[in-house]
Order: structure tokens, then sequence, then C-alpha cells
């Protein structure tokens, strides 16, 4: 029986689009004048992002992409432009430094980026000989509670005391005014 | 490296990766307002997430343990991005603003 023709190019045309989603997605978040584009490219990038970790074998991590970068820190972000103007300023402050400025930081993620390509296609990634467990939500679990339990704990802690400290922060300038 | 099997290859998980990283550190120098550099910061964080993934999937023969660390990653940038955004409306109320410009305060 013959399959549909060009149902081979499903899964990689899909990688390529939630791999392109990423890309440009951080390309908008990073060159928009606007902050609520920036923002909105930040997501975009997240789905993206969540879409290759199901192709690495983790549903899981792609749901925690989706609800704690989508859900809670673009949300977050949102909140803090509404509460602040941080768009971009105007181009009339523009000073002759500022091209420069562009082309050096242009210049240091060009090197960073080829050198990183370069050093990543040198090395051959072997596959291990033997999975000790399958990767399962099941595994991530059991490995969450015993392995890596004061690793858990910590960061509950960690998160509690960024809660405090944001709550506290953003909480003294108000009693002067 | 053909075409079909493109998602298999971790070469193309990790120049996305780099990619991530360079353009993270081009928004870090260029923004010129606090929240354009914390969002490249975020794209940072996304950057060392994807990287860990990739050689959790390719070479770890245990593949809880990158899972496991890209969720701490994930907590993380939660944590960081409350206590910025915190920090950040703080400056406004002092400033009215958030342009890194403005802020010389300890220069001048």
């Amino acid at each position: 029986m013959n399959p549909f023709p060009g149902s081979s190019f499903i899964v990689p045309i899909a990688f390529l689009v939630f791999a392109g989603s990423t890309a440009v997605g951080a390309l908008i978040a990073v060159k928009s004048a606007r902050v609520i584009r920036s923002v909105a490219g930040l997501a975009l990038c997240s789905i993206g992002l969540a879409g290759l970790f199901y192709f690495l074998q983790s549903p899981f991590l792609a749901l925690m992409e989706i609800l704690i970068y989508i859900g809670a820190v673009c949300v977050t972000i949102i909140f803090a432009i509404m509460l602040a103007e941080p768009d971009e300023p105007v181009q009339g402050r523009k000073t002759p430094g500022a091209f420069l400025w562009t082309a050096c930081a242009f210049l240091v993620s060009a090197v960073i980026f080829v050198g990183m390509s370069r050093l990543s296609e040198q090395k051959s990634w072997t596959p291990p000989a033997t999975r000790l467990t399958d990767g399962s939500v099941k595994a991530i679990g059991i490995s969450l509670l015993t392995t890596y339990s004061l690793a858990f704990e910590l960061i509950s802690l960690v998160l509690l005391i960024a809660i405090l400290g944001a709550l506290v922060i953003a909480r003294s300038g108000r009693s002067k005014s | 490296m053909t075409f079909e099997r493109l998602h298999e290859e971790p070469h193309a998980y990790l120049i996305l990766a780099a990619m991530l990283l360079a353009v993270g550190i081009y928004g870090l120098i260029r923004r010129r307002t606090l929240i354009g550099m914390l969002i490249a910061g975020e794209i940072i964080f996304a950057a060392a997430a994807l990287n860990f993934m990739a050689v959790n999937r390719f070479s770890a023969p245990d593949p809880t343990v990158g899972q496991v660390f890209v969720l701490f990653i994930l907590g993380l940038a939660a944590a960081e991005v409350a206590i910025t955004l915190s920090v950040i409306i703080a400056v406004y109320r002092n400033y009215r603003s958030v342009e890194t410009h403005d802020l010389t305060e300890l220069k001048e």
C-alpha cells in the first residue's frame, strides 16, 4: 500500500516551523522598537521552544515551557509595561556613536554564534550504550523526589524568597508618595 | 544530514541554541530600556535550556537529568523575572524612566 504522497515530510516540516518560530520570535524580541511587540516575540519564541522540546522527547517540558513562560513570565512583563513606559527612545537622540555601538554588538554576537556553531559541529555526538530510564514523567517524578530532592526544596525556597523580595521592593516607594 | 532526518540531528538544535545565545547577547548590549534587557536575558535562558535538552536527548545515559535541570532553569527564570520587574517598578517610581541613559546617578 502506497503511503500518502509527501507524508515523510510532515515531521521535518513541523520541526522547521517550530525552529523558525523560535528564531523569528527571538529576532522580533530583540529588534522591535516597541516593547509590547518584543514581549509578543518572546511568546512566539517560547511556543517554538516548546515544540522543539516535544521533538526532544519531553512533552512534560513542552507543557511547562508554555505554562511558565507564556502564562507567567510574559503576563508579568506585560503588567510591568502597563505600569512603566518602557518604549525605546525615539530616533531624535541618535548620536554618531549609536551606529558604532550597534556594529560592535553585532560583531560580538556574530563571533559567538560562529564560534559555538563550529564547536558543536566538530564533535560527533554518540548515543549512549544503555539508557538508565525512559525519561517519562514518572521517571522525572522519581528522580525529583530521590536524587534531586534537595535542589527541589531549595528552588521552592528561592521562589518563595523571590516573591517576598519582589513584594518588599515594589512596595517601598509607595508609602512615601 | 538529510532533510527528512533533520529533527534527529543534534547539530540542528545546537546551532539554533547558539543562535539564540547570540541574539540574546546582541539584545543585552543594544537595548536601551531595562525591560528590553530583561527580555534579552530570557532569550539567553532559553538558549541554555535548549542546549541542555539537546545534549540530554542525544548523549546522556539518563534522560531525566536534563529535564530536571531545565525545570530548575525555568523556575530560576521565573524568580528572576519577579525580582527584576519589582526593581524596574521601583526605579520607575523614583526616576519616572526606565531608560539606561537616565540611570546614571552613581556616575555623576
